[in-house]
C-alpha cells in the first residue's frame, strides 16, 4: 500500500463520518429528495469518466468511455434536476387555496442544464 | 505536480465542501433548494477543471494528458446523451414514479464506476504495471458497481411493474445467487493475485447475475429498504473508482452518499421492524395484496359509513389527522387527499397529516406526494412528532394505509409484533378508507377495524375522498 492509497483511506473514512453526522440531522420530510440529491452527488463519477476519456487510446476503450460518460451524465443532470422540482414543491403555506389543475410543475432548469453545457 | 494540477486538486476540495454543505442545507425545507444549488454548483466547477486538466495535455510520465480525437468525441458524445436523457426523465417523470427513476439513476452511477474502474485497469495492465495495491479498489469498484446496475436495474422494473414486485424465486435460485457471489469473490482474489482480463471479465458477469438474483426474491413492499441499501453501493461503488483513478473528490462524494444510504437503510429496516439481512433474503410478501375478500374475524363486526357521515364528523371536527398510506398513491389519490385538507383547513379545523416512514414506495416518498398536492410541509408529521396527537384528534381518517396502523404490533406472538405504528386508535374516532377489509402484506386482520369508534367506507381511494369531498363541500355549502 502506497503513502497516498493510506491517505486515501484516511479521507474515506473521515468523509463517511461527516456523511452520517449532517445526513442523520435531515427530517423525514426531505429524505426523498436528500436520496436524489446524494444520488446526483455520486454522479461527481463524471469525473472519472473525463480522467480516463483523457488516457483512452483504443477503440474498445473509447466505447467504454461513451457508456461510462453518457451514464454518469445522465445520473448527475438528472439527479440534480429532479431534486430541484421536488424541492420546489415544498411549501409552507399553500399556494392557492384550492389547487389549479397543474400536474408538472416547472422545474428551474436554469443552473442545471449548465452542468450539462459544462463539456 | 503542476500548477493547473495543484489547482483542479484545490477546486476538488471546495467542490467536496459545496456537497457536505449542500446537504447540510437540506436539514430543513426553507434552506434545501439552495443547498442543492450550492452542490450543483461545486459538481460544475469540479468538471469544469477536469475538462480543463485533460484540455491541457503533458507529459504522460508526469501525470499529464494526450487525449485523441477520438477520445474527445466518445466523451463529449457521451456527455451531451447523457445529459439530454438525465434532463428529459427528470423533467417528465411523474412524483410516484420517483424510486423507479432514483433506481435508475443508481444504476448508471455504479454502471460509470465499474466501467471507470474497469478503464483505468486495462490501460495499466497493457503497461504491465498493476500491482496488488490497486487491483483491490478495481475489483471491489467492479464487483459492487457491477451489482448495482443490475440490481437497481431489476429494482427498478419490479417498481415500474415490468418484473413482477411479487418475490421471484424457483428451484435452485438461492444456490445459484450463492454461487455466483463465490464465482465473483473467488474470481476477485485470484485476479488480485494474477491480474488478466479474462478474470475481470468473470468476475463483471457473476457480480451482474448477483444482483439480479439478490433483487428478484424481495418482495415490493419492502423496496424502500432495498433503494438505500443500492444507493448506499453506488456511493462505495464511486469511491472505489476514486481510489482506483487517485482522485479524492470521488472519494469524499462516494462516502458522503455511502453514508446516507446506510442510514436511510437502517431507519427503512427499523420502520418495518425487520433486519437489513431478513429483506435481503427476501420472499415475504408482494406489498400490493389488497384482496377482494371480505372475511376474516374482523369481517363480522365492522360498522360501515358512507361519504355523507363521514362528511358530517369531519367538517363539525377541530382537529383531523389524515393517515395517508401507498393506497393513496396507488389509487392516484394524493390531490383530491389535499384538497380535503385544504377544505377542511380553510373552515379552521387543525389538519395534520401522519406519515409513516414506510408509507411510500421509498424513504420520504410520501412527504413529496402530498407537497405535489399542495400540502404544506408544515402539515406533515413524523411518526414521533404526530404520535401524541392522535389522543386530541376528533377524528383520524386513514387512506390506504394498513399494517402500519394495526394495534395488535404492540403485542408478542405476530407477524408484525414490535413493528413502530401510528397510535391512530387513540383518536375519539377513526375512518378507514378502503377498498375492502383485504389483508397488508403482513396478512394479518387489522384489529383496528373491529374497534367500537371505527367505521368504514368502503371505496378505492380516489373514488371515496371525491365523495367525501363533494359530500363536505354541500354540507357547509
Amino acid at each position: 500500500m502506497t503513502s497516498e492509497m493510506l491517505s486515501n483511506l484516511g479521507l474515506f473514512v473521515l468523509a463517511v463520518l461527516v456523511g452520517f453526522e449532517v445526513i442523520s440531522k435531515i427530517p423525514a420530510t426531505l429524505h426523498t429528495p436528500m436520496m436524489s440529491g446524494a444520488n446526483a452527488i455520486h454522479g461527481v463519477v463524471v469525473v472519472g469518466a473525463v480522467i480516463v476519456a483523457g488516457l483512452a487510446d483504443n477503440p474498445f476503450a473509447y466505447v467504454l468511455t461513451f457508456v461510462a460518460a453518457a451514464f454518469a451524465a445522465m445520473n448527475v443532470v438528472g439527479g440534480y434536476v429532479v431534486t430541484d422540482r421536488m424541492l420546489g414543491m415544498f411549501k409552507a403555506h399553500p399556494s392557492r387555496p384550492v389547487p389549479a389543475a397543474d400536474p408538472v410543475p416547472a422545474a428551474d432548469p436554469a443552473s442545471v442544464s449548465s452542468a450539462g453545457g459544462a463539456r | 505536480m503542476t500548477g493547473l494540477e495543484v489547482v483542479v486538486r484545490l477546486v476538488y476540495l471546495a467542490a467536496a465542501v459545496c456537497f457536505v454543505l449542500g446537504l447540510h442545507l437540506m436539514r430543513s425545507p426553507v434552506t434545501a433548494r439552495r443547498g442543492n444549488l450550492l452542490s450543483a454548483a461545486g459538481m460544475i466547477a469540479a468538471i469544469v477543471a477536469t475538462l480543463a486538466l485533460i484540455a491541457a495535455g503533458g507529459p504522460a510520465s508526469e501525470g499529464g494528458f494526450t487525449v485523441t480525437g477520438w477520445g474527445w468525441a466518445t466523451l463529449v458524445s457521451g456527455l451531451v446523451f447523457g445529459s439530454l436523457a438525465g434532463l428529459v426523465s427528470a423533467r417528465r417523470v411523474q412524483m410516484t414514479a420517483m424510486p423507479q427513476l432514483v433506481s435508475i439513476f443508481n444504476a448508471v452511477g455504479g454502471g460509470a464506476a465499474a466501467i471507470v474502474g474497469t478503464i483505468d485497469f486495462m490501460r495499466l495492465l497493457n503497461q504491465g504495471t498493476v500491482t496488488a495495491g490497486f487491483s483491490v479498489p478495481v475489483v471491489l469498484d467492479v464487483i459492487i458497481g457491477s451489482v448495482t446496475f443490475s440490481g437497481s436495474l431489476i429494482a427498478a422494473g419490479k417498481l415500474q411493474g415490468w418484473v413482477s414486485g411479487a418475490p421471484i424465486t424457483f428451484r435452485g435460485s438461492r444456490a445459484l445467487n450463492v454461487a455466483s457471489a463465490v464465482v465473483a469473490l473467488g474470481g476477485a482474489v485470484w485476479l488480485v493475485a494474477t491480474p488478466n482480463v479474462w478474470l475481470l471479465v468473470a468476475v463483471v458477469v457473476a457480480a451482474f447475475a448477483f444482483g439480479i438474483l439478490m433483487v428478484l426474491p424481495i418482495g415490493g413492499a419492502d423496496m424502500p429498504v432495498v433503494i438505500s441499501l443500492l444507493n448506499a453501493f453506488t456511493g462505495l461503488a464511486v469511491a472505489m473508482a476514486g481510489f482506483v483513478i487517485g482522485n479524492q473528490g470521488l472519494i469524499i462524494a462516494g462516502a458522503l452518499v455511502g453514508a446516507s444510504g446506510t442510514i436511510l437503510t437502517k431507519l427503512m429496516a427499523d420502520a418495518m421492524n425487520r433486519s437489513v439481512i431478513a429483506i435481503m433474503i427476501g420472499g415475504f410478501g408482494t406489498g400490493d395484496s389488497a384482496g377482494e375478500v371480505v372475511a376474516g374475524v374482523a369481517g363480522a363486526d365492522v360498522r360501515r359509513m358512507d361519504a355523507d357521515d363521514v362528511a358530517i364528523q369531519l367538517a363539525y371536527a377541530t382537529k383531523v389527522i389524515i393517515v395517508p398510506g401507498y393506497g393513496l398513491a396507488a389509487a392516484q389519490a394524493q390531490r383530491e387527499c389535499g384538497e380535503l385538507g385544504a377544505l377542511l383547513s380553510e373552515r379552521g379545523i387543525t389538519v395534520l397529516y401522519a406519515i409513516h416512514p414506510v408509507a411510500g414506495r421509498m424513504p420520504g416518498h410520501m412527504n413529496v406526494l402530498l407537497a405535489e398536492a399542495d400540502v404544506p410541509y408544515t402539515q406533515l408529521l413524523e411518526m414521533d412528532e404526530v404520535n401524541p396527537e392522535f389522543a386530541t384528534c376528533d377524528v383520524a381518517l386513514v387512506v390506504g394505509a394498513n399494517d402500519v396502523t394495526n394495534p395488535a404490533a404492540r403485542r408478542p406472538g405476530n407477524a408484525i409484533s414490535g413493528m413502530p405504528i401510528l397510535d391512530v386508535d387513540q383518536a375519539r374516532s377513526v375512518i378507514v378508507i378502503k377498498r375492502s377489509l383485504g389483508h397488508g402484506y403482513a396478512g394479518l386482520d387489522n384489529e383496528l377495524y373491529s374497534e367500537p369508534q371505527t367505521g368504514m367506507l368502503f371505496a378505492d381511494a380516489k373514488k371515496g375522498l371525491r365523495a367525501i369531498l363533494a359530500a363536505v363541500k354541500t354540507l357547509v355549502g
